[in-house]
């Protein structure tokens, strides 16, 4: 990417926030964004250009305070169970854009813009779909069915490797 | 919905603010910045202000579109890009002090890799002309070894990365006129007017000078 990274943090900071909160609660937050656009920063140059950059952070965002939440549960306190996370994966675990999962990056890419960014934010950024909603416009509902609609188009578009990795 | 949404955007504000500065810090910790940029009021209109680590690329005012500046240091510097940051307290003070009439040199280092050639051997050798004096394109020129390179000087001093810092205000046309500007002909008109007052603070826009 060519782009000053100053748009990216504008653009993305409350949607990595919400992901952040979704999976660590309010307080823990702070040190899972931080990460996130740490990595990102860094990572930034060399992203290619027809990347969709709000998948890249959500799937950063998800994986920071994953580690996060098993640093916490590794120290002290019983923490959230990986069962507290909101969203279904869709694959597990959900591949980086870039990464070897280019076909399934491909299928969501192709997806309608509201259908692709409820599935971003729910299955891979764990987002309930009252925070999705509030984030792409539209009721609850809406969002729900738009996230239903994608699935199922990926379903179509990306069928045996769902099936095998168990989307609801 | 059960979060007011106004309230719980409010609170994002807030909280993104706070992680904003954070991540510049951090990032400048880690020595992961191409570019630091502060957007800042001045008498001749808002002013960027960039800057890496050694020294300062890009003053732009708003007339130049600071979104195309900005688009330019990305492609041209890096794109590790974030405003903010202590990094440019310095300058940022030193032009408070100059367009209050308490500085009439910049000691910040400039970084002049947005020029280069005749161009840059221009625009470094402006600083040979002092405060509250001008000097003709033509003499600038001769200055420079190429007399006959009039436009190629009005050129360089259009394209001047660093106006103010390197103070292209202060070469005009052999009548004395001002002659054009990249902040304006107005903006030109005021700076000129501040130093030849010798320091008086210069508080108003020039829209009217």
């Amino acid at each position: 990417m060519t782009g000053p990274f100053e748009d990216v943090v504008r653009a993305h900071g409350g949607t990595v926030l919400r992901v952040c909160r979704a999976v660590l609660g309010r307080r823990d937050a702070d040190d899972a964004w931080s990460e996130t656009f740490l990595a990102a920063l860094r990572a930034w140059p060399d992203l290619p250009p027809d990347a969709n950059v709000e998948a890249w952070l959500v799937t950063v965002a998800r994986r920071k305070a994953i580690d996060e939440l098993r640093r916490r549960a590794r120290h002290a306190t019983p923490a959230a169970e990986p069962g507290a996370l909101r969203g279904d994966p869709l694959v597990a675990p959900a591949p980086l854009p870039g990464d070897r999962d280019l076909d399934l990056w491909r299928a969501v890419g192709a997806l309608p813009a509201k259908q692709r960014r409820v599935v971003v934010l729910h299955h891979l950024g764990g987002l309930p779909y009252a925070d999705v909603a509030a984030l792409v416009g539209g009721s609850d509902a809406a969002a729900r069915r738009a996230g239903a609609d994608g699935v199922a188009a990926l379903r179509r578009t990306y069928g045996a490797t769902i099936d095998d990795g168990g989307l609801p | 919905m059960t979060i007011d949404p106004t309230t719980r955007t409010g609170d994002e504000r807030a909280t993104l603010r706070r992680l904003h500065a954070r991540l510049v810090a951090e990032a400048q910790a880690d020595g992961l910045l191409d570019v630091t940029y502060r957007v800042v009021d001045s008498p001749v209109g808002r002013l960027l202000v960039a800057a890496g680590e050694s020294g300062v690329l890009r003053v732009a005012f708003e007339v130049q579109g600071h979104t195309a500046a900005l688009d330019d240091l990305a492609a041209r510097v890096g794109p590790r890009v974030l405003e903010g940051g202590a990094r440019l307290d310095p300058v940022l003070r030193e032009l408070d002090e100059y367009f209050a009439g308490r500085r009439r040199t910049f000691d910040v280092p400039v970084d002049l890799r947005l020029t280069r050639g005749f161009r840059r051997d221009v625009v470094a050798s402006l600083t040979a002309v002092p405060y509250g004096a001008t000097a003709s394109y033509r003499q600038v020129a001769a200055a420079a070894g190429r007399p006959a390179a009039v436009r190629a000087v009005g050129t360089a001093c259009a394209l001047n990365p660093v106006p103010l810092l390197l103070p292209c205000h202060r070469v005009v046309r052999s009548d004395g006129s001002p002659g054009r500007y990249a902040g304006g002909e107005a903006a030109k008109r005021a700076l000129i007017g501040l130093e030849r007052a010798g320091g008086g603070p210069l508080a108003t826009a020039p829209a009217e000078a």
